[in-house]
């Protein structure tokens, strides 16, 4: 789950912003604790604040004193939207020359597309 | 928030016969974090620590515990637990003797966070030292390490002697005691990729000198290993840095210090070329291997940014 890609507390972060999006975290849900995560993905606590609180800045998460995180209420909108807005530059485009390179013509990669999605 | 300095070396230098074990090494360590001292056997982690906990001095230069020179200066020395796979106890001791001394000697010994790792290693406690396993002793280095609760603990590669499982619950038991207790821990290992995710800050010796001092976080994704067709990795990497190189036939895999952006990534993929992460380790291990000159100093200057 965690790799060396990029630095842990984004990869922290993204979970976390993948959850709100598919609906596992709602408007309102509990997160995890900074130790909980720590404990889970085998990380420095230090390292899995660091991530959560990178949301508390972008607005995605608050903090109930004594109690613990929790979602915005308009965090799974907002998300949504930054996703949409990086759908095109993240999916479409590599597909494309992905489809261009194989020679496959924009007819048939609409059909793809249509019977991908039927299944 | 202003406080002390944990551990702070200026220009320490030590040599054994024309052996430079240390060479101007100058480091600063805060309080309350998970250090790790990397590098290859006989690169001068076991020197550093043993001048940091007072058991040896250097020929030049200075360290400081909490504002002291910790040789021969007790109130210093009770507040750091070093523990080393060589780990020494009175011949006849039995396992719970060990503990009950350890008790004795740090102030902050927590009894019921030994009684729980005892039982998650296994350990007998009533079979004498001198008969346990390998790995049983590992494990009584590694328990008296954490449940001293020292305000600093070094850990000089005691895990060597446990196996894989018993590696991991050291490391699961430490980050959740460490997040619980927050302390100075300083981990050497050259298990690097095992510890990697534990660490906030990342100190890297090689032959005696200070080579990567950097916070983890910030170590990764600086480098990426570029493979593909030679002439397309060679035109993409242009003037990056190189860590390291392999070729085959035609095939070429370059090591690159660069943090690509998302165009970059982009560009490389059109030019049919793949991009792959690189671990800490490798980081550590092929940076190590090539010239220490002044690579090693752009990444401390970095670091101190």
């Amino acid at each position: 789950m965690i790799d060396d890609s990029k630095p842990i507390f984004l990869q922290i972060a993204e979970l976390i912003e993948n959850d709100i999006i598919s609906g596992v975290l709602g408007e309102e849900a509990q997160v995890p604790s900074t130790n909980e995560f720590a404990a889970f993905y085998r990380i420095n606590p230090a390292t899995a604040a660091k991530g959560i609180n990178r949301l508390v800045e972008d607005g995605l998460l608050y903090k109930k004193r004594g109690i613990g995180m929790f979602v915005t209420h308009d965090a799974p909108r907002r998300l949504r939207e930054q996703r949409r807005e990086k759908f095109q530059q993240q999916y479409i485009t590599p597909l494309t020359a992905e489809a261009a390179k194989l020679g496959i013509s924009l007819e048939e990669l609409v059909t793809m597309i249509k019977t991908g999605s039927d299944s | 928030m202003s406080r002390t300095t944990a551990i702070a070396v200026r220009e320490l230098s030590k040599t054994y016969k024309d052996v430079r074990a240390l060479d101007n090494v100058t480091l600063d360590l805060e309080p309350d974090r998970i250090y790790g001292l990397l590098g290859r056997n006989g690169a001068g982690k076991t020197t550093l620590m043993s001048i940091l906990t007072g058991q040896n001095y250097a020929d030049q230069g200075t360290a400081e515990i909490f504002g002291h020179a910790p040789f021969e200066h007790d109130p210093t020395l009770s507040r750091i637990c070093f523990i080393r796979e060589s780990q020494k106890y009175p011949d006849d001791f039995k396992v719970h003797q060990a503990f009950k001394s350890a008790a004795l000697f740090f102030e902050n010994w927590n009894e019921e966070l030994a009684q729980e790792l005892v039982e998650a290693f296994e350990l007998p406690t009533k079979r004498r030292i001198k008969k346990l396993s390998r790995g049983q002793l590992s494990a009584v280095g590694v328990i008296i390490g954490m449940a001293s609760r020292a305000d600093i603990t070094f850990f000089d590669e005691p895990y060597l002697g446990l196996d894989a499982v018993a590696r991991q619950i050291f490391y699961d038991r430490l980050v959740e005691d460490f997040a619980e207790c927050p302390r100075t821990i300083v981990l050497s290992s050259h298990l690097i990729d095992e510890v990697a995710n534990l660490l906030e800050h990342v100190i890297v010796i090689d032959k005696g000198r200070i080579v990567i001092d950097s916070d983890a976080e910030q170590l990764r994704g600086t480098a990426v290993t570029v493979t593909g067709d030679a002439a397309k990795v060679q035109e993409f990497i242009g003037s990056a840095p190189v860590i390291h190189r392999d070729a085959l036939g035609a095939l070429s895999s370059v090591t690159i210090r660069a943090k690509l952006d998302e165009s970059q990534r982009e560009q490389a993929k059109l030019m049919g070329l793949d991009l792959s992460p690189v671990s800490l380790q490798q980081l550590v291990v092929r940076s190590a291997l090539s010239s220490v000159t002044e690579q090693g100093i752009d990444e401390r200057t970095e670091a101190r940014k």
